[in-house]
């Protein structure tokens, strides 16, 4: 059965194009998809390549086509021009480079290459330049370089960027076109002296040697650029008035990389670069573009003085020009030159900051980068003025990046304490929903440790919060400050600004505001009990706060129920210990200057529970124990891995909780016998499989396997690897295992860490876990810890019957206080750097 | 390196996409759509440059992009090209199509795609700028047309011949013959129908 001619591209474009809606052009392209396949199954030689054209059409418009590439093929290897153009058409576009069609193709192009028709040689040229795999490459790079040695120009420029190619692809071919390259510049055809720029330039950034042995060229370049900017008036080359801008840009470029750290290169171009600088006429946009190549060419290799200044210059005068393109560029490379010349770039702050307020968001963004660049200890109040009032009014894109390089800027070169507080709130205020999350312990520890300011900021941050409980950041520093410091805000006691006059009624009335508005966070929920319970030691109002405590013992919200349940039992069986825990927090040390890792790393809701952590030095506990858990906390020290499974402990033992410190303390050190400070009978803490170990140490130590999770049968074990190319990555691989009667089914496990790191959990080889000890099931995790901050990994099970007794215990609890047995289903051991955890139904 | 050339229309629709890197057919969908978003909502007075979208990755590449009439041209690029040089390259491109197609519209483009491919392909190879001498490409892509056009003369021939035979329009044939008691079958002769 034959079938009948196939429709025309033309007539093809013309139907599809009266398609009205998605839906019918679908259709109809699918009806012709199924007509060329059938077609193509008959092997009909006349119409392929109508069918083929037809097929480019719709696998532009992003339908599928791939059913063509060997259709493809068979073009390239017929006898006509039609054909083989677009068959080679065709695999460029719908072939990759994993195709095995390649194997085939390799023949044909390499027949194609010797062919007596330059067109066809040089589509087989083109082909292999665009798509040519590293196989490939290696098969024909004697063809290519064959014709990179020809005189026919045509053929020569490709055969040139053919090179370039290869050369990406296999770099060990380079070698191979080293004697070709000899003759390439004194080539009269542009076309050809363009592409061997190009090929030069690929040589010399992959290797040194190259580099070095292409540096004598450099008078021969300087010569061709010479010519061009000599050279009058040749209707050729002529773009806009300037003699072929593309090919000086290109040897301008090339010029950078061969003068770049070496004295003789730079040398013997200073002064063209000097008189294409000079002579370059710069009314139209290709003027403009070759003085750019020639400024960075400037700043990149080791010029004369007097021409870095006469760049910097030019870029200057870019800033002001019309052309949005040019004052972009000029921000672009001024960026670049910030490090080298800092002072002939700081003359044209001005200019720079008023950028701030172009219209254009590629050049505002560029602005602000440049901006911070430019900030330094003499002008940063000015800056931070220009700054902060951008931040007020840039877009939202804007915000994230701009606040943390205002708190970065502020860190490095704030000229006051006050200067520095203020201005962190003032970006909290502005721009508070688009901080990162470690703003707000940053903030907190700035404040805590500029001990005159703290009248001051509590004030500041009472009237902020009167004024806005939106600003979710904000809020949580205020309420962290307000518990902190109530007595000081009650008592009016402000130097730096005229003091106000609150009653302890209001502050607690904004505090509760914070706890039942719809606006505030649960985080945000949480600091504001946390702060309302530090005020029960600084206000008289004990009652108030008593009732609110106990208000929330019956939230839904788990996290600031189990917080009032905690802080409710502390008023009732241990008010002796009240005062103490609640005492003012100690001066924190800054623990390591490694940017913001070394503040604590927070996960969201564990915000407020590592501040609470810092509490531990003032608990009445040994302090060599408390210090210990500081080290394992913020310390930067190494710590030995040792795998510490706590044991059940009698229920008899009282201070269990010391016990807990003390096991914890083995990764620091030998541990102290406890001392019996708080005698209380507690019940014994279900340990049983709760391992805690660091994970991540600055050493490249090998990790021991370990079982991470052993109880109901179910066993847990994690090995360790490092990944070889980038040694923080760690590869986590478990293995679960079923000892009991059942099978364990939709067993998921999941892993979470905090935002510095990256998690990656690779699919698990079954979500059954089969019962006896039968099988288990493995999965891949890979960590990635870029900053290298130690970690600790915590598992714990989730179940049904465990969820209902709102199993989640805060790190807070074992801190302070003492739980009742239902609470324990699970227990965290020290802030969660790395929460792992294993769910099993 | 220019890692791609997009063509598309103001309401995003596609008219000339070259890869110089290879994506799979879905992902390509994707960044022309990625690009056309990015490109579409900016100003017509604001620069021709931006940061790449993720796909095509991110700030490590330029989109450096022209608007004419009805078509966005837009070349994406990576730190190793001049910014300023791509906006002539768009331009001699432009102008190209123009001479090729005698002002050149978005009709052509769309009822021409091969031969802009052509154009294009004489004048950027695996992403790397062959030629900007407008006057060489348009001398080598009518050398091509040419040698299309005398295969379609000589050898086409035949091929014209089988396709005139098989559109034509033949009226219905008689299945059946009857000559008073002789019935003579006549076969299906389904090609041509």
């Amino acid at each position: 059965m034959r079938m009948p001619a196939p429709i025309r591209l033309r007539e093809l474009i013309r139907t599809i194009r009266t398609a009205r809606t998605q839906a019918e052009e679908r259709e109809m392209i699918q009806k012709e998809c199924a007509a060329i396949r059938s077609s193509f199954r008959e092997e009909d030689n006349t119409y392929r390549c109508r069918n083929v054209a037809k097929l480019l059409y719709m696998h532009m418009l992003g339908y599928p086509a791939h059913f063509g590439q060997l259709e493809c093929l068979k073009l390239i290897a017929s006898q006509k021009f039609t054909d083989k153009r677009i068959g080679y058409l065709g695999a460029m576009l719908l072939l990759d480079e994993r195709q095995d069609v390649h194997l085939l193709m390799t023949n044909c192009i390499k027949n194609d290459l010797n062919h007596s028709t330059q067109y066809v040689q040089g589509l087989a040229l083109c082909t292999l330049g665009c798509m040519g795999s590293s196989e490939m490459c290696r098969d024909l790079a004697g063809e290519v370089e064959k014709l990179l040695k020809t005189s026919n120009s045509y053929l020569r420029k490709k055969a040139a960027l053919c090179a370039v190619h290869v050369i990406r692809k296999v770099p060990e071919l380079m070698e191979m076109f080293l004697p070709a390259t000899k003759n390439l510049l004194s080539e009269k055809n542009h076309g050809v002296l363009h592409t061997s720029v190009v090929l030069l330039t690929e040589m010399c950034e992959r290797s040194p040697d190259m580099l070095s042995h292409f540096r004598k060229l450099v008078p021969q370049l300087v010569r061709i650029l010479k010519n061009l900017i000599m050279s009058g008036y040749s209707p050729e080359h002529d773009v806009s008035g300037i003699s072929d801008p593309f090919l000086q840009v290109r040897i301008l470029r090339l010029l950078r990389i061969l003068g770049k750290g070496d004295d003789d290169s730079s040398e013997a171009m200073n002064d063209i670069l000097a008189q294409v600088a000079t002579n370059t006429e710069t009314s139209k946009n290709v003027g403009n573009a070759i003085l750019y190549e020639t400024v960075l060419t400037i700043m990149d290799i080791k010029s004369e003085s007097g021409l870095r200044v006469l760049a910097i210059n030019i870029l200057g005068r870019f800033l002001l020009n019309n052309d949005k393109n040019i004052r972009y560029v000029a921000l672009t490379s001024l960026l670049k030159t910030v490090q080298t010349d800092h002072n002939a770039v700081q003359r044209h702050r001005s200019t720079i900051v008023d950028c701030l307020k172009d219209l254009d968001v590629s050049i505002k963004r560029r602005a602000m980068e440049l901006s911070f660049a430019l900030v330094n200890g003499n002008n940063i109040r000015g800056m931070m003025k220009e700054l902060l009032y951008f931040l007020d009014s840039c877009d939202p894109d804007f915000k994230a990046d701009c606040a943390s390089g205002i708190f970065l800027a502020a860190e490095k070169y704030a000229p006051s304490k006050r200067w520095h507080i203020d201005t962190i709130m003032r970006v909290l205020t502005t721009a508070g929903s688009y901080v990162r999350d470690d703003s707000v312990p940053n903030l907190i520890q700035l404040i805590t440790n500029s001990v005159e300011m703290h009248a001051y900021t509590v004030q500041r941050l009472y009237k902020a919060l009167l004024d806005d409980i939106s600003q979710q950041p904000l809020v949580q520093v205020a309420s962290w400050c307000i518990g902190e410091y109530g007595d000081l805000l009650v008592s009016g006691q402000c130097e730096e600004e005229e003091p106000i006059q609150v009653s302890e009624d209001e502050v607690l009335d904004v505090l509760e505001g914070l706890l039942v508005s719809n606006l505030s966070t649960p985080v945000t929920r949480g600091y504001s009990l946390t702060a309302i319970m530090k005020l029960s030691t600084r206000f008289s109002s004990l009652n108030r706060i008593k009732k609110v405590v106990s208000i929330y013992g019956s939230s839904i919200d788990v996290e600031l129920q189990q917080r009032a349940v905690e802080y409710n039992a502390l008023f009732k069986k241990y008010d002796h210990m009240r005062p103490a825990l609640l005492e003012r927090m100690p001066i924190m040390e800054k623990t390591a200057t490694n940017g913001p890792s070394e503040t604590v790393q927070t996960n969201g809701e564990t915000d407020s529970t590592i501040l609470d952590t810092k509490h531990l030095p003032s608990i009445s506990q040994p302090a060599s124990q408390a210090n210990d858990l500081l080290d394992l906390l913020g310390g930067n020290d190494v710590v030995p891995i040792i795998q510490t499974t706590v044991p059940t402990k009698p229920a008899s033992a009282g201070g269990e909780l010391l016990d807990l410190l003390g096991d914890l303390s083995l990764t620091g050190g030998p541990t102290p016998t406890p001392a019996s400070s708080v005698p209380m009978s507690q019940p014994p803490f279900l340990l049983d499989g709760l391992t805690s170990q660091p994970l991540f140490n600055d050493i490249a130590a090998v990790i021991p396997p370990m079982t991470a999770y052993n109880k109901n049968g179910l066993i847990i074990e994690f090995t360790f690897e490092r990944s070889n190319p980038n040694p923080n990555i760690a590869v986590i691989t478990i293995h679960a295992t079923n000892s009991t009667e059942a099978d364990m089914t939709e067993f998921v496990f999941q892993a979470a860490v905090p935002k510095t790191f990256q998690l990656q959990l690779l699919s698990p080889s079954s979500n059954v876990v089969p019962a006896f000890n039968q099988g288990s099931v493995t999965q891949v995790i890979r960590v990635l810890n870029p900053q290298k901050v130690r970690c600790y990994c915590e598992p714990r099970t989730h179940s049904a019957s465990y969820r209902s007794r709102s199993s989640e215990i805060s790190p807070f609890v074992l801190k302070h206080l003492q739980k009742s047995d239902e609470c324990l289903s699970g227990a965290k051991l020290n802030i969660a750097k790395l929460k792992l955890r294993a769910a099993s139904h | 390196m220019i890692k791609a050339i997009l063509i598309f229309n103001n309401h995003g629709k596609p008219r000339l996409s070259k890869f110089y890197e290879h994506y799979t057919e879905d992902t390509e969908q994707q960044i022309i759509r990625e690009t056309f978003h990015l490109v579409s909502k900016r100003d017509e007075n604001v620069c021709n440059f931006l940061e790449g979208g993720l796909l095509i990755g991110g700030s490590e590449n330029k989109l450096i992009y022209r608007h004419y009439a009805t078509l966005y041209f837009v070349f994406c690029v990576d730190s190793s090209e001049s910014e300023l040089g791509i906006l002539d390259l768009i331009q001699v491109f432009v102008e190209t199509l123009d001479k090729c197609f005698e002002n050149v519209c978005e009709l052509d483009l769309i009822f021409h795609m091969d031969k802009v491919h052509n154009i294009l392909a004489e004048m950027v190879m695996g992403g790397m700028v062959l030629e900007t001498n407008m006057s060489e490409i348009i001398t080598q892509a009518e050398a091509h047309n040419k040698m299309e056009k005398s295969e379609a003369g000589i050898a086409g021939a035949p091929a014209r011949a089988v396709s005139a035979v098989k559109n034509m329009n033949l009226p219905e044939m008689p299945k059946n013959i009857n000559i008073g008691d002789i019935s003579i079958k006549v076969p299906n002769l389904p090609s041509f129908k």
